[in-house]
């Protein structure tokens, strides 16, 4: 797959390396200095920063104004926006808005639903779903329009990315539910974290069957765990997650000050034997308010140092 | 059917309080079928306001009345002689019906007394549940009967999204994912490939979000 934009995370994969990329949450605050810190902990070992877009709908910095900051710092943002809380108009702008700063990839997501966060009493918006999202950022890049019809001045180029879950349920649809994503025009794909290998694996077989691994870079999710009670609540309360009984065993049966070390030997682990299955073309750690174990699973996953592309 | 719940009583007592008249006025439709807004319903609210005055060493007159709808004007003008009677309403229909009621009698306070819920359908007795939203082009045909606008919580057209769990719902495990139920019937009906079509950006403009909307029928006007 050649590269359509100037995206340095689709460079990177078009020329054939495993692609790393890594994600930072924004502060509840103003304080611009909390993402400079985590973006500065990780910049040497990713090659792109995913922004989280008011993750678990709790109220935050929003994603583009740290993606612009880390623009400011000569790094690589992937722009995540969800569609919970803006509509098509506002999306828009916003692509746009990213645009002017050459903010070149987008993840687009539909959001946890608010709930979960601190305006449990909000209205949500979902206007336009994720699908419809990766549509209109590849109809306002690749044909210079607006959802209205009208023409754009300097088009978006960016690079579009979706997430995946092979383990929501049901499992049947989850490889239909891909191409549908690579029909609407899905180049990257970064995975909800993954910690049963064997489903993962047995979905990129049927995707790679179906000939969609030709048509969309995956890149593998993982999240290492702090510590055993990290694993049984992934395991028990986060929706869509699927972790094996032996691997909240390993945890429960590390000591508690061994815990942390273990959670990051299993995730390096992860990352060595899925760079061996076809079809993953590199990896989206997670690690999630823990960003200084980045650059060690990098480097000792054997993806250090990082490519460089013109 | 519109379905609708009671009213805390503490809530209604604070409206009408200070009245002296108050009619109950109950609606025979689908409130009544949910058992929020009927005939029975008038009586057991008119004795606890009753109690509630009398416990207050109050007279206030309290009467009761249910009719056939409230949201049509014929039947609202059944009670046109006596609501010169009543300084206040407390309705039990919808809230149309509650609108309804204050465009025809625009000099008396009208209240409502119980809260609107949504279109929905009963599954059995004291169990109602949500089936449309009335967004204005259905789009029922396209996703094996079974409505995502309505019965998904993100409204997702092309779902589901990646909270759907054991064909629960990631909000709540009591919830189906309609998503799910939307999949199975496809199975059921042969139709699963029709999955993969992309449902395009939805025209919400037939929705709230077009403002308020009407439906007018020339040919059956007089």
């Amino acid at each position: 797959m050649k590269a359509k934009t100037p995206s340095k995370l689709e460079k990177i994969l078009a020329a054939g390396h495993l692609a790393v990329t890594s994600e930072c949450g924004p502060p509840r605050g103003s304080d611009m200095e909390v993402i400079t810190e985590k973006a500065n902990l990780i910049k040497d070992y990713v090659d792109a920063i995913n922004i989280t877009d008011n993750q678990t709908s709790v109220t935050r910095m929003s994603s583009l104004a740290a993606c612009i900051q880390l623009k400011l710092m000569g790094l690589e943002p992937v722009l995540q926006m969800v569609t919970r809380d803006r509509n098509r108009i506002a999306l828009q702008s916003d692509i746009l808005g990213a645009a002017s700063f050459d903010i070149h990839n987008v993840l687009c997501l539909s959001g946890d639903h608010q709930s979960f966060g601190d305006c449990p009493t909000g209205q949500n918006v979902h206007d336009i779903d994720s699908m419809q999202l990766i549509q209109t950022v590849r109809l306002m890049r690749d044909q210079g329009k607006f959802l209205g019809g009208g023409d754009i001045k300097r088009p978006p180029q960016m690079f579009v990315g979706a997430a995946a879950n092979p383990f929501a349920d049901p499992f049947e649809i989850r490889v239909p539910r891909l191409a549908k994503k690579i029909a609407a025009g899905v180049e990257f794909i970064q995975t909800q974290c993954i910690y049963n290998m064997e489903k993962f694996e047995l979905w990129l077989k049927i995707a790679g069957d179906r000939g969609l691994l030709e048509k969309v870079h995956i890149l593998a999710g993982v999240t290492p765990f702090k510590s055993a009670g990290m694993a049984k609540y992934m395991k028990n309360r986060v929706p869509g997650i699927e972790v094996p009984d032996e691997l909240v065993k390993r945890m429960s049966d590390t000591p508690k000050e061994k815990q942390p070390e273990e959670g990051v030997k299993i995730c390096i682990e992860q990352i060595q034997h899925l760079k061996e299955v076809e079809g993953v073309r590199g990896f989206h750690v997670m690690a999630i308010e823990w960003e200084e174990m980045v650059p060690g699973i990098v480097k000792k996953s054997g993806l250090y140092p990082r490519p460089s592309v013109e | 059917m519109i379905v609708a719940d009671r009213k805390p009583i503490e809530e209604i007592i604070e409206e009408v309080k200070n009245y002296e008249k108050i009619l109950i006025l109950g609606c025979n439709e689908c409130v009544t079928v949910c058992e929020a807004g009927g005939k029975k319903e008038v009586g057991v609210l008119a004795s606890a306001l009753r109690m509630y005055f009398l416990n207050q060493g109050r007279e206030v007159k309290i009467d009761e009345e249910t009719l056939e709808r409230q949201c049509d004007h014929e039947y609202l003008e059944e009670i046109r002689d006596v609501m010169d009677q009543y300084d206040a309403v407390v309705s039990l229909a919808c809230g149309v019906g509650v609108q309804f009621m204050a465009e025809k009698y625009h000099d008396c306070p009208i209240y409502p007394g119980v809260d609107t819920c949504f279109l929905g359908a009963t599954e059995k007795r004291g169990l109602w549940t949500e089936r449309c939203q009335a967004c204005g082009q259905c789009i029922l045909a396209r996703t094996g009967g079974i409505c995502p606008v309505s019965r998904c919580a993100k409204r997702i057209l092309n779902g589901p999204c990646g909270g759907s769990a054991k064909g629960k719902c990631e909000i709540n495990k009591e919830i189906d994912c309609a998503w799910e139920l939307i999949i199975n019937r496809l199975k059921a009906l042969d139709k699963l490939d029709d999955y993969e079509k992309i449902d395009p950006i939805k025209d919400w403009s037939t929705d709230r979000a077009g403002g308020p909307r009407k439906v007018v029928r020339e040919d059956v006007q007089e």
